[in-house]
């Protein structure tokens, strides 16, 4: 491998710090948060700046070589999964916040900049980044960008697209294009709209403006238990048809009740299902709403209701519902999580079903999931290394996600198709959506080397090593705790 | 046309195509084109598919008028909260999309293309193609509903569309306030927009002397004079800066918004174009603006949008030794590196469809690889006028 043209040239360009080939060096990047695939890349290389970025990318073009952008590598859906043989841009360095106006109430941030950053940056101006999936203590606005994220307070402000001003980005073949601006408005297609959410199809994004707005004066979090799923998706409905906009509406289970006690001691009460329900905003607005959640949620006959008054107590219960994630890992050695999405209506019909295939094959279900607007997050849990329990999950997922579109909603609602569901998504489109999202790909990236393999079912499929642990935990390097 | 066939069958036969809804935005649809272009009206493709309020979303045919859906949707108290434009005129979803029009309540949950969900159009190929889905949150496969905001019918012909929609706010209030001086207004401007007071919608004009701001805030009755109050105190910042400040409420609020959706403020007979910006570019504008001397304009969604209105000219060129307005607005949008697009008279600029230069864009170019490479995937032929 180190007499290829490739790598001579970027052996030029990075010192051997910056440019990992050795097998041991590249253990860490074979997996992303999505452990049941593996791939070992040619190489990693470790940009400074954009413009290492732009020549890695047009270096690849040039010996046609995929490659793949990564941040954190949190992605669930196998996103930043390495190619066999491909060049991983591994972006972390690239983490400066460029500009942070808080007049224009905008942050200019570089892919790697995590996305908490932001927020913090943003605090002393009283501002913050709205978009906040469970893994933002790590993720980076690049992979956010990539893959559309979202987060439990997306009901009300939108996902990681509707932050999103403009962009430099570098296409596949090295060329550079601005998409949008600084404006909340903007002249011709909506560029930056169609390039969030590409799952790195279009290229790399070197510089991101994001929108802030302004910290919300309070928050009011409610806590309901209830003796079913169905009770708790009740409340749900009747918050909805009240005309309340909640911040955040998410319900759990009790196998993820369970997992959030034994991982975080959130100290939630025991029961089959909890709601929890956020109002945000300013206080006078909030207390009157507040007045009236309360008045609903007491006509669905909860178990039990608490409410956070401080900080602290709001802290907790989110603590639970943001661990659960990690902590389902408790319960079992290993797990795959869906976020099929269904119309909000149709939640009990899809916990019900869920509940049935958990059952049929034996395999145990948790789930999380934001019922405001209808996004599950089933936890299938299963021990890797049980001969073929990774194949029997993985067509339990594939049933969940079939009966999603069979409900009218979609595959995926915040983590992407990615490695994982790229088999789904012909069931969720036509072939002529297909044959259009391929000749788009195809115009922009005509040699396909943008995190080939991933959201579009080619042919040009890796053959990939399914095993269950990430490479770093079996090798004993890092562990689940 | 009324059936999608229709459209397909058009799209396979014709050269060259523009597409017209409820010709609104006479600067999109009626753009002088060569002989060979053919017309597409759409205004017949109308009807709702399919309403759940239950899911905060719809899906209706895109000749489907604006202001049907807001009848059908005030029904169930739930509105599209950012405020669509141009309806008493006649707006279709479609050329609302199409034209990527939010108007004033975009400054509180967000714009179109936040709103816009699902799409099906027809591509150059004559194909009918759908993008996103019916249900509020997907992230599956590429954007296409976020691609055809602001696509001004040059990607291909939108033929239905599904929106998320919000529960109406049951009360609004709006506080109106007076600046002398655009450096106290938009001073002003900051300390609200900063503030943690959730605003619905924040614009601003100029006024006989001076500057005028509205602010509306929105929710529940009984909480809203109280927070009326800290809004205008706010506004009014304890320094004096504000002159006269005046509350709506109630039937008379609603006027000045309804006003403000229909560009009452616009006279008869003049042009529009729309302008994004952002607050720290205006003051250089209003120099410019006090040279030039346009008929009208309004800064709208907190100064992110302006609307400007000139009057309407026959096109190109000189009308008694000077330029017309489009060419002097394209002019000064070039001087202050700002893109806009003419939405009702003339514009400027060839857009690659319109004929002898006549394109609705104003200002700095939109063109760039990323767009042309989707174009050429879309539009193979350059039917819609390639990008």
């Amino acid at each position: 491998m180190s007499v290829h043209p490739l790598m001579q040239a970027l052996a030029r360009m990075y010192g051997a710090d910056r440019l990992l080939t050795r097998p041991a060096q590249l253990m860490a990047y074979e997996s992303d948060a999505l452990t049941a695939f593996q791939q070992r890349p040619a190489a990693v290389v470790i940009p400074q700046d954009r413009e290492e970025v732009i020549e890695t990318i047009r270096l690849c073009h040039e010996h046609e070589t995929p490659f793949v952008a990564r941040g954190s590598g949190t992605s669930l859906s196998g996103g930043s999964l390495p190619i066999a043989d491909g060049i991983v841009i591994a972006l972390n360095r690239l983490d400066r916040i460029l500009r942070l106006d808080a007049a224009e109430r905008i942050a200019v941030v570089e892919p790697g900049v995590i996305n908490l950053k932001v927020s913090e940056a943003a605090k002393p101006h009283g501002l913050y980044y709205a978009p906040d999936p469970s893994s933002q203590s790590i993720c980076t606005i690049g992979g956010n960008v990539a893959f559309n994220s979202g987060g439990a307070h997306c009901l009300k402000y939108g996902m990681t697209s509707n932050h999103v001003l403009g962009m430099t980005v570098a296409l596949p073949d090295g060329e550079v294009a601005t998409l949008g601006g600084e404006s909340l408005e903007g002249v011709g297609p909506d560029l930056p709209g169609f390039f969030v959410g590409s799952e790195g199809l279009f290229g790399v994004a070197l510089e991101i403006t994001l929108r802030l707005l302004p910290i919300p004066e309070t928050y009011r979090t409610v806590l309901a238990a209830y003796d079913s799923l169905h009770a708790a998706g009740d409340a749900v409905t009747a918050v909805v048809a009240s005309g309340l906009l909640p911040g955040a509406i998410e319900i759990m289970d009790a196998l993820a009740i369970k997992a959030a006690e034994v991982g975080a001691k959130a100290g939630y009460p025991k029961a089959p299902a909890l709601l929890i329900v956020e109002l945000e905003g300013e206080a006078g607005a909030v207390e009157a709403e507040f007045a009236q959640l309360m008045q609903l949620i007491e006509e669905t006959a909860p178990l039990e209701v608490r409410m956070a008054q401080t900080a602290d107590e709001r802290a907790r219960i989110w603590k639970g519902r943001k661990a659960a994630f990690s902590a389902v890992g408790r319960l079992a050695p290993d797990y795959i999580v869906q976020d099929g999405v269904v119309p909000r209506s149709r939640l009990g019909d899809a916990l019900a079903e869920i509940d049935r295939l958990s059952a049929s094959y034996g395999i145990e279900v948790a789930n999380v999931f934001h019922a405001g607007d209808g996004n599950l997050h089933p936890l299938i849990l299963f021990d890797g290394r049980e001969e073929g329990a990774l194949e029997r999950a993985e067509e339990l997922a594939g049933e969940i996600l079939e009966l999603c579109v069979d409900l009218g909603g979609s595959i995926t609602g915040e983590h992407g198709v990615g490695m994982e569901k790229r088999a789904y998504l012909p069931k969720m489109y036509g072939p002529v959506e297909m044959q259009a999202m391929e000749d788009v790909r195809h115009s922009v990236d005509s040699l396909s080397l943008a995190n080939r393999g991933k959201m579009l079912p080619a042919g040009e499929a890796e053959s990939l090593t399914h095993v269950g642990p990430h490479p770093l935990e079996k090798a004993g390097v890092i562990f689940r705790e | 046309m009324n059936k999608v066939s229709e459209v397909q069958d058009a799209v396979k036969e014709a050269k060259r195509i523009r597409v017209r809804g409820g010709g609104s935005k006479p600067a999109l649809s009626q753009r002088r084109c060569a002989d060979d272009t053919q017309l597409l009206d759409l205004a017949g493709l109308q009807g709702i598919v399919d309403y759940q309020p239950e899911e905060y979303t719809f899906t209706a045919r895109a000749g489907t008028t604006v202001a049907e859906v807001a009848a059908m949707l005030e029904g169930k108290g739930q509105y599209l909260p950012f405020d669509p434009p141009l309806a008493d005129r006649g707006a279709t979803l479609g050329g609302t999309v199409a034209a990527g029009l939010s108007g004033s309540g975009r400054y509180r949950y967000g714009g179109i293309r936040d709103f816009l969900i699902g799409i099906r159009f027809v591509d150059g190929r004559g194909q009918e193609i759908r993008g996103g889905g019916a249900v509020v949150k997907n992230a599956a496969g590429f954007d296409f509903p976020k691609l055809f905001v602001g696509s001004l019918g040059r990607l291909g012909a939108l033929t239905e569309l599904t929106f998320k929609v919000f529960p109406r706010p049951p009360a609004f209030a709006t506080v109106e306030a007076e600046f002398e001086a655009l450096s106290d207004l938009l001073t002003g401007l900051d300390a609200v927009t900063g503030s943690a007071i959730d605003l619905h919608a924040v614009d601003f004009a100029p006024a006989e002397a001076g500057w005028r701001l509205w602010v509306r805030i929105g929710g529940l009755a009984p909480a809203l004079a109280e927070r009326a109050g800290a809004l205008q105190e706010i506004i009014s910042g304890g320094a004096g800066r504000t002159g006269l400040l005046r509350l709506y409420r109630d039937q008379e609020e609603e006027r000045l918004w309804q006003e403000a959706r229909t560009m009452a403020w616009l006279a008869e007979g003049m042009g529009l174009a729309r302008v994004p910006l952002t607050p720290g570019r205006i003051p250089a504008a209003e120099d410019l603006f006090a040279r030039a001397q346009p008929a009208s304009r309004r800064y709208s969604v907190g100064g992110n949008l302006l609307w400007i209105g000139w009057p309407e000219s026959g096109g190109l060129g000189e009308t008694d030794g000077k330029p017309d307005a489009p060419r002097t607005l394209h002019g000064l949008l070039l001087e202050l590196g700002l893109r806009g697009v003419q939405l009702i008279g003339q514009g400027p600029r060839n857009d690659g469809l319109s004929e002898g230069g006549e394109g609705p864009l104003l200002g700095g170019p939109v063109q760039n690889a990323f767009l042309r490479r989707i174009s050429a995937a879309l539009d193979p032929e350059g039917k819609f006028g390639a990008w």
